[in-house]
C-alpha cells in the first residue's frame, strides 16, 4: 500500500500554482483486507437504486435520444448489418445477370451501379462500421468502464452514418448512384455525368468522418477508460486490436478525405487537379485512394481477428498463448499496411524499383498475419478443445482466409499480378480474405456475443445450418472464380460472350451465390426471431475470463456495479471473489450519489486511477448535429450551396450548444470518494483529461489530411514537368509572410492566456483570447489576398488550383481555431472557465499547436516553393 | 467410391476448362509461358500449405482435441509462423523479381505498336522499323512470332488497361501520360484481348483480337495493310459506298484511298479483313455491319455512333455490303 500522491501520479507544471493541482489521494492498489471487507446490504440497495436511475435509457420516444454505448452499439451493428443485406441482394441480382452470356437481366449502366454500390457499400457501411458498432458495444464492458468516454459522440456518429447512409442507399432507387467503381478512378468518375460520382465524394466523406470521430472515441476508450490495474499488458487482446485498428483508421481515412476534398473541388468548380491537359494527374488520386485503400483491407480483417482472439480461449478453455507476438504482430500488421498501396498499381507503369519494393512489402505482410493465425492453431493445440459453434464459424474462417491468403502471396509477386490484375482471380482473391477474414469470424462473434448483449442464445440448430450453407455457397461461388480469371474475365464486365469458356464457371458461381444468401438469411432469421419462451442464459454462457461476461443478468443499465482492480489478463478465471465484489459495490465508483454518469479515468500504461469523468447523458442536440452536418454535406451534390452553407453553420451551432451545455461543466465539488479508500479529481483538464486525448486524436488525424494535401503539391513537381507552368504568376510573399507572422502571433497569445488564465490573470487571458481571434482572420485574409491579387485562376492549372486548395484548407481550420477561441473567451466570461477548471482551454491550444503546424507548412508551400522550382 | 474421385474429375474437368483465346492458361507467348509456369507451381505449393495448416487445424479441434505439448505449440508460432515463411516468402520474391525485367525487356524485332484507348475501342498505330509515318488500325493487334515487339500505351479520355492474357500480363492506358510493354508471341494464331481496367458504360464491350503471324506471313499483311483501301466492285457496294459518304460518315471514319479522314472513330480501311467488328463484340458479317449501323447503343451502350435506323433497311444493307468488302 502507497500514498498515491508521492509515487508519480501527478506531475506539477511550472504554470500551475499550488492549490489548483488537484491529485488523487488515499491508497491504491487497494489491500486484500479492504477487498474483503462486506458491503452493507441497505447501502448496496440505495446505490443500485441512485445508479439505476442515472443510467436508465429515456422511456417512450425520448428511446432515440438515449447515447448509452448498450443502446447506439446495437442500432448501429443493425444498421450495418441492414446495409450488409442490401448490398449482398445488389451482388444476387449481378449474379443472376452473370449466369448466362450475353444477358440484358441489368442494363450495363445499372449493373455498373450496382457493382459500384456493392463494394462502396461493403466497404464504408458495412465493414468499418461494423467494427466500430461492434467495439462500441462491446469495449467499454472488456474493459469494466460504464460507457464510452464520449458518449454524445458515439451517438452523433451513428446517427451522422445512418443518415449518410441512407443518402448514399437511396440513389440506387432513382438510377442515379455512382457507377464509376467503389475506387472512383478519375478521369471516369471525373466526366461522368449526372450526380452519381457527388453522391459517393460527399456522401461518403461524411460517412468517413462519422468513421473517424468513432475511431478517435474508441482509441480514447482504451487508453483512458481500463479499470485500474489493468496495465497495458493486461488488456484484452480485443482492445489491443481496438488501439491498432482505430489508429489504422486514423492515418488512413485522412488521405481519401484530402483526395475527396481535392476531387470535389475538380467536379464542382473544375480545379484541374486530375485532369492531365492543365497539368494535373490522375494517378495522384490512386496514390491517395489506396493509401487509404490497403489499410482499409486490415481495418476490416484485424477486428474479426479481435474478435477471434476472444472466442479461441474461451473454446480452448486457457489463455490465449504468444500474447507478446500477437499484440506485436497486430501492430506490425498495422504499420506495413500503410507501406503496400502500390500493389494495386503494379499495371500503372510505375518504375521497376518501386514494384520490387511493394513487392516485398506485400509479401512480408504475410508474416505478422501468419503469427496471428498461427497463435490461434497453437492456443488449441495447448488447450482443451470444446467446439462450441463460434468456435465452428472460426474454423471456416480458417479455412477460408488461409486460400485466400495464399492467392494473396501469388499475386503480390508483380509479375504475375499483370496477368490476373483487375480479372475475376482478384475477385475471388478478396471475397476469399474478406468473407474468411470479416463475414465469418464477425458471425461468429455474433454468436459468441449474442448472450451478452440479450441474455439468450441463438439457435444452436440453426446455427450450424447458417454455417453449413454459408461455407459451402462459398466455395462453390468463389472457387471457380479463380478459374474464371484465369480463363482471362476481367472484373466490372456487365456481360460476356458465350464462345470462350467463361459461361459454365459463372453458372457455377450464380449458384453458389443463392446458397450463401440462403446460409445469411438463416443466420439473419435467427438473429431477429423472437425468443419469447427461452429464459435467460448463465452470466458466463462460454465459461470465458473476459471482463466482459462480469455483466449482471439481467442486464442493468448501468454496465459493471463497480470497477474492480484487476491484477490478470483473464480477471474471471483468475481473480476469485471477484464477481461477487463487483456485484457487492466492493469496487471503484458503486454509487452515483450526485446523479451524475461517471465513469472512471486511468493512466495510459499503468492504469493508475487519474480523475472520475462525468459523461453525457441522453440529448436530441447530437442528433440535430447529425441533421445539420449531413445538410452541409449533401446540399452541395444538388449545388444548393448557400442551404449548404446555411446547414453547416447550424451543425456548428448545435455542436457548441452540446458542449456548452453538457462537457467540462464545472463540478459541485473538486475531488470525491471514488471507493475503497480512495479519493479522485472530478475534472482535470490538460493531458490527464479524456477531453484532451480526443483532441490529441483527432488532430494526428487531420494533420496526415493536411500532409496528404502537402503530398499531392511534391506529387506534382517530381511528375510533372510543367508545375508551375512557365510564366505563371506566383502568391504574394509579402503578404504569404505576414499570414504566417499573424498565425505565429496568433497561436502565440493562445498559449499565454492559458497560462495567465492558470495564474488568475483573467484579464490578460481574455485580452489574448479576443487578439488572438483576430489575429487568425486577419491572417486568413492576407492569405487569401495573397493568391487573389496575383490573380492565380484555380481553374487554369493545377498549380493555381492546389494554392488556393491549400489556402481554403487553412482559413476553414483556421475558422475552428477562431470559433475554439471565442468559445473560450466566452466560457471564461460566463464562468464556464476558471482559472483552475480550465479544460477547454487546454483544448483549444492543443488545437492551435497542430493548427500552427498547418499554417506555417501552407505558408512555407505557397511562399518557399516558387523559389525552389 | 473412392474420395478423391469427385476430386480427381473436379481436376480433368477444371483442366479441360483451362483451354480458350483468352486464358491465361493456354500460353502463346514467351512471357505467358512463363506466368503459367510460375502459377502451376504456386498453386502446387498453396495447396500442400492449405492442407498442412487446415489439417493441423482439424486434428487440434476434432481429432485429438485433448491438451497436447505446450512447448510444441510455441514451437508452432515461431517455426510455422516466421521462420518457415520467411524463408520460402525470400525464395519466391527472389525468382519474381528476377523474372520482372524479361517480362518488360525492349522490342528486339524492330516493330513497335502503338495502342491507344478510346471509349470503347482500340486505335492501332504500326510504326515498322525506320518509319515515319505510322500504318494506322483498330481494333485488332497483329504481331510477327518470334521477335519481341514493343508496345506503347496510350489513352483518349480514361483509364484502360491492355492485355492480351494468352502473350502476357497487362499494362495501363493513362491519360496525359506514355506506358511502354512489350510481347514476344511465339505460337501463331487467333487469340483475344480485352480491357481490363473499368472504363465507363460499355467497358464489357472492349474486347479485340491478337493475330500472331509467322514473320513471313506478317510482313505480308503489314505490307497489304499499308496499301489504301481496294473498294469492293459490285453494284450493291457502290450504291453503299455513295450511301456512306452521302451519310457524312467519313467525318468520323478514315477509309485510306477515299475522301473518308475521320478521326474520331476507328479506322476502316481493312475493315473486312478483322475477325470481328465493334472492338471484339460482333463477328464480321454483312448482318452484324447492318445490325451496328442501325443501332450501335443496342450493341454496346453509350457508344457515341449515332444510330442510322432511320435510313431504309436497303440503304444500310448497301453500306453493309461495301464495308464487307473493305478487305
Amino acid at each position: 500500500m502507497t500514498d498515491i500522491s508521492r509515487i508519480g501520479g501527478a506531475r506539477r507544471r511550472r504554470d500551475q500554482s499550488a492549490e489548483d493541482v488537484l491529485t488523487p489521494q488515499g491508497i491504491y492498489p487497494p489491500t486484500e483486507e479492504m477487498l474483503a471487507e462486506p458491503v452493507d446490504p441497505e447501502l448496496r440497495k440505495a446505490q443500485e437504486e441512485r445508479l439505476k436511475a442515472v443510467w436508465d435509457e429515456p422511456p417512450g420516444w425520448r428511446y432515440w435520444s438515449a447515447v448509452n454505448n448498450s443502446e447506439v452499439g446495437v442500432w448501429y451493428s443493425l444498421t450495418a448489418f441492414g446495409f450488409m443485406l442490401i448490398a449482398g441482394v445488389l451482388a444476387l441480382l449481378m449474379r443472376v445477370q452473370l449466369a448466362v452470356p450475353d444477358n440484358e437481366f441489368l442494363s450495363a449502366d445499372r449493373f455498373n451501379q450496382f457493382f459500384t454500390m456493392h463494394g462502396s457499400a461493403m466497404m464504408f457501411l458495412f465493414a468499418v462500421p461494423m467494427f466500430e458498432a461492434i467495439s462500441i458495444l462491446l469495449l467499454p464492458a472488456f474493459l469494466g468502464a460504464r460507457d464510452m468516454p464520449f458518449p454524445r459522440l458515439s451517438a452523433y456518429g451513428y446517427w451522422a452514418f445512418l443518415i449518410g447512409g441512407i443518402f448514399v442507399m437511396g440513389s440506387l432507387l432513382f438510377d442515379a448512384a455512382p457507377s464509376s467503381g467503389w475506387f472512383m478512378y478519375p478521369p471516369l468518375a471525373i466526366i461522368d455525368e449526372g450526380v452519381g460520382s457527388d453522391i459517393w465524394l460527399l456522401g461518403l466523406s461524411f460517412i468517413e468522418v462519422a468513421s473517424i470521430a468513432a475511431a478517435v472515441e474508441l482509441i480514447v476508450g482504451t487508453i483512458k477508460c481500463r479499470p485500474p490495474g489493468m496495465r497495458i499488458n493486461l488488456m484484452p487482446l480485443y482492445a489491443w486490436y481496438v488501439l491498432v485498428v482505430g489508429a489504422m483508421i486514423l492515418f488512413a481515412f485522412p488521405p481519401l478525405i484530402a483526395g475527396d476534398f481535392l476531387f470535389e473541388l475538380q467536379r464542382s468548380f473544375d480545379w484541374p487537379f486530375f485532369d492531365p491537359e492543365r497539368g494535373g494527374d490522375p494517378v495522384l488520386w490512386q496514390h491517395l485512394f489506396w493509401i487509404f485503400g490497403h489499410p482499409e483491407v486490415y481495418i476490416i480483417f484485424l477486428p474479426s481477428i479481435a474478435v477471434a482472439a476472444m472466442i479461441v480461449p474461451a473454446a480452448a478453455r486457457r489463455p490465449m498463448l504468444g500474447y507478446h507476438w500477437i499484440v506485436l504482430s497486430a501492430v506490425g500488421t498495422g504499420f506495413l499496411s500503410f507501406g503496400l498501396w502500390v500493389h494495386h498499381m503494379f499495371t500503372t507503369g510505375l518504375p521497376a524499383m518501386s514494384l520490387g519494393f511493394f513487392s516485398a512489402a506485400s509479401e512480408a505482410v504475410v508474416i505478422p498475419t501468419g503469427v496471428q493465425l498461427f497463435a490461434f492453431v497453437a492456443t488449441l493445440m495447448a488447450g482443451k478443445v470444446r467446439m462450441i459453434l463460434p468456435m465452428l464459424w472460426i474454423a471456416g474462417a480458417l479455412a477460408i482466409f488461409t486460400a485466400g491468403g495464399l492467392t494473396g502471396v501469388m499475386i503480390a509477386l508483380a509479375p504475375f499480378d499483370w496477368q490476373v490484375h483487375d480479372t475475376y482471380f482478384i475477385v475471388a482473391h478478396l471475397h476469399y480474405t474478406l468473407f474468411g477474414g470479416m463475414i465469418f469470424p464477425i458471425i461468429g462473434g455474433i454468436y459468441f456475443f449474442y448472450p451478452f448483449i440479450t441474455k439468450k442464445k441463438m439457435s444452436d440448430r440453426l446455427g450450424r445450418v447458417s454455417f453449413w450453407l454459408t461455407f459451402v455457397g462459398f466455395n462453390i461461388c468463389f472457387l471457380p472464380m479463380h478459374l474464371t480469371g484465369l480463363l482471362g474475365m476481367p472484373r466490372r464486365v456487365y456481360t460476356y460472350p458465350g464462345d470462350i469458356g467463361w459461361d459454365w464457371p459463372n453458372m457455377i458461381s450464380t449458384v453458389g451465390s443463392f446458397v450463401i444468401a440462403a446460409g445469411i438469411l438463416v443466420f439473419a432469421w435467427d438473429l431477429v426471431r423472437p425468443k419469447p419462451k427461452q429464459g435467460y442464459t448463465e452470466r458466463n454462457p462460454w465459461g470465458a475470463g473476459s471482463l466482459l461476461w462480469s455483466h449482471d443478468i439481467p442486464d442493468p443499465g448501468w454496465g459493471i456495479r463497480s470497477v474492480p482492480y484487476i491484477t490478470s489478463r483473464y480477471p474471471l478465471w483468475d481473480q476469485p471473489k471477484l464477481l461477487e465484489r463487483i456485484d457487492a459495490g466492493r469496487y471503484y465508483i458503486p454509487d452515483a450519489e450526485e446523479g451524475l454518469r461517471e465513469t472512471i479515468v486511468t493512466s495510459a500504461i499503468d492504469a493508475r486511477p487519474q480523475h472520475i469523468a462525468r459523461i453525457t447523458g441522453p440529448a436530441w442536440c447530437t442528433i440535430w448535429a447529425a441533421i445539420f452536418t449531413g445538410g452541409a454535406f449533401i446540399l452541395p451534390v444538388f449545388k444548393f450551396y448557400l442551404l449548404a452553407g446555411l446547414s453547416g453553420a447550424a451543425a456548428v451551432g448545435a455542436v457548441i450548444y452540446w458542449l456548452w451545455t453538457s462537457t467540462a461543466l464545472v463540478p459541485e465539488k473538486p475531488m470525491k470518494d471514488a471507493g475503497l479508500g480512495l479519493r479522485l479529481p472530478t475534472y482535470v483538464s490538460g493531458p490527464s483529461a479524456p477531453g484532451w486525448w480526443g483532441v490529441f486524436i483527432t488532430m494526428l488525424g487531420d494533420m496526415t489530411a493536411f500532409a496528404s494535401l502537402v503530398f499531392g503539391v511534391f506529387f506534382y513537381w517530381t511528375s510533372r514537368p510543367d508545375f508551375p507552368p512557365p510564366g505563371s504568376p506566383h502568391a504574394v510573399p509579402l503578404f504569404v509572410g505576414l499570414a504566417a507572422l499573424c498565425f505565429l502571433a496568433a497561436w502565440g497569445a493562445t498559449l499565454f492566456a492559458r497560462t495567465q488564465n492558470r495564474r488568475h490573470d483573467v484579464v490578460t487571458a481574455r485580452l489574448c483570447l479576443g487578439s488572438a481571434a483576430i489575429l487568425a482572420i486577419v491572417g486568413v485574409g492576407v492569405l487569401f489576398m495573397s493568391v487573389w491579387m496575383p490573380g492565380l485562376a484555380p481553374a487554369s492549372h493545377v498549380y493555381p488550383a492546389i494554392l488556393w486548395g491549400l489556402a481554403i484548407w487553412t482559413g476553414a481550420h483556421m475558422g475552428v481555431g477562431v470559433i475554439m477561441q471565442l468559445y473560450c473567451l466566452a466560457g471564461s466570461m460566463f464562468g464556464k472557465l476558471t482559472p483552475r477548471y480550465d479544460a477547454d482551454l487546454w483544448n483549444t491550444t492543443l488545437f492551435w499547436h497542430f493548427l500552427l503546424i498547418t499554417g506555417l507548412v501552407t505558408c512555407a508551400v505557397m511562399g518557399l516553393l516558387p523559389g525552389l522550382l | 467410391m473412392w474420395p478423391g474421385g469427385p476430386v480427381l474429375i473436379c481436376a480433368i474437368l477444371v483442366l479441360a476448362g483451362c483451354d480458350g483465346p483468352q486464358s491465361v492458361l493456354a500460353p502463346g507467348g514467351e512471357d505467358a509461358f512463363v506466368l503459367a509456369n510460375l502459377f502451376w507451381f504456386l498453386l502446387a505449393g498453396a495447396v500442400v500449405l492449405w492442407c498442412a495448416m487446415n489439417g493441423l487445424m482439424f486434428y487440434v479441434t476434432r481429432i485429438n482435441p485433448r491438451e497436447l505439448s505446450e512447448r510444441g505449440a510455441q514451437a508452432l508460432i515461431l517455426w510455422g509462423g516466421i521462420a518457415f515463411p520467411t524463408v520460402v516468402l525470400a525464395g519466391l520474391l527472389f525468382y519474381a523479381l528476377s523474372i520482372m525485367p524479361e517480362q518488360r525487356a525492349e522490342g528486339d524485332g524492330g516493330l513497335r505498336v502503338e495502342v491507344t484507348g478510346e471509349q470503347w475501342w482500340w486505335r492501332v498505330a504500326y510504326w515498322p522499323e525506320g518509319a515515319d509515318e505510322p500504318i494506322i488500325s483498330a481494333n485488332e493487334v497483329r504481331l510477327p512470332a518470334g521477335s519481341r515487339s514493343e508496345i506503347t500505351l496510350e489513352a483518349d479520355k480514361v483509364i484502360h488497361s491492355f492485355w492480351v492474357p494468352s502473350l502476357g500480363g497487362k499494362s495501363d492506358m493513362i491519360p496525359g501520360r506514355t506506358n511502354r510493354m512489350s510481347l514476344a508471341p511465339t505460337v501463331p494464331g487467333l487469340y483475344r484481348g480485352q480491357c481490363a481496367e473499368y472504363c465507363g458504360e460499355s467497358h464489357a464491350k472492349m474486347a479485340f483480337t491478337a493475330e500472331v503471324l509467322t514473320p513471313e506471313d506478317f510482313a505480308a499483311w503489314l505490307d497489304a495493310e499499308a496499301g489504301p483501301a481496294v473498294p469492293p466492285d459490285t453494284a450493291l457496294a457502290r450504291e453503299g459506298r455513295a450511301a456512306f459518304f452521302a451519310e457524312g460518315c467519313g467525318a468520323c471514319h478514315a477509309i485510306r484511298g477515299t475522301p473518308a479522314h475521320g478521326r474520331v472513330g476507328p479506322d476502316l480501311t481493312h475493315l473486312a479483313s478483322r475477325a470481328t467488328l465493334a472492338a471484339g463484340t460482333l463477328p464480321m458479317t454483312g448482318e452484324a455491319l447492318a445490325r451496328w449501323i442501325t443501332a450501335p447503343e443496342s450493341v454496346k451502350p453509350g457508344a457515341l455512333m449515332p444510330g442510322y435506323d432511320h435510313l431504309p433497311p436497303e440503304r444500310i444493307a448497301a453500306m453493309a455490303a461495301y464495308l464487307e468488302g473493305l478487305e
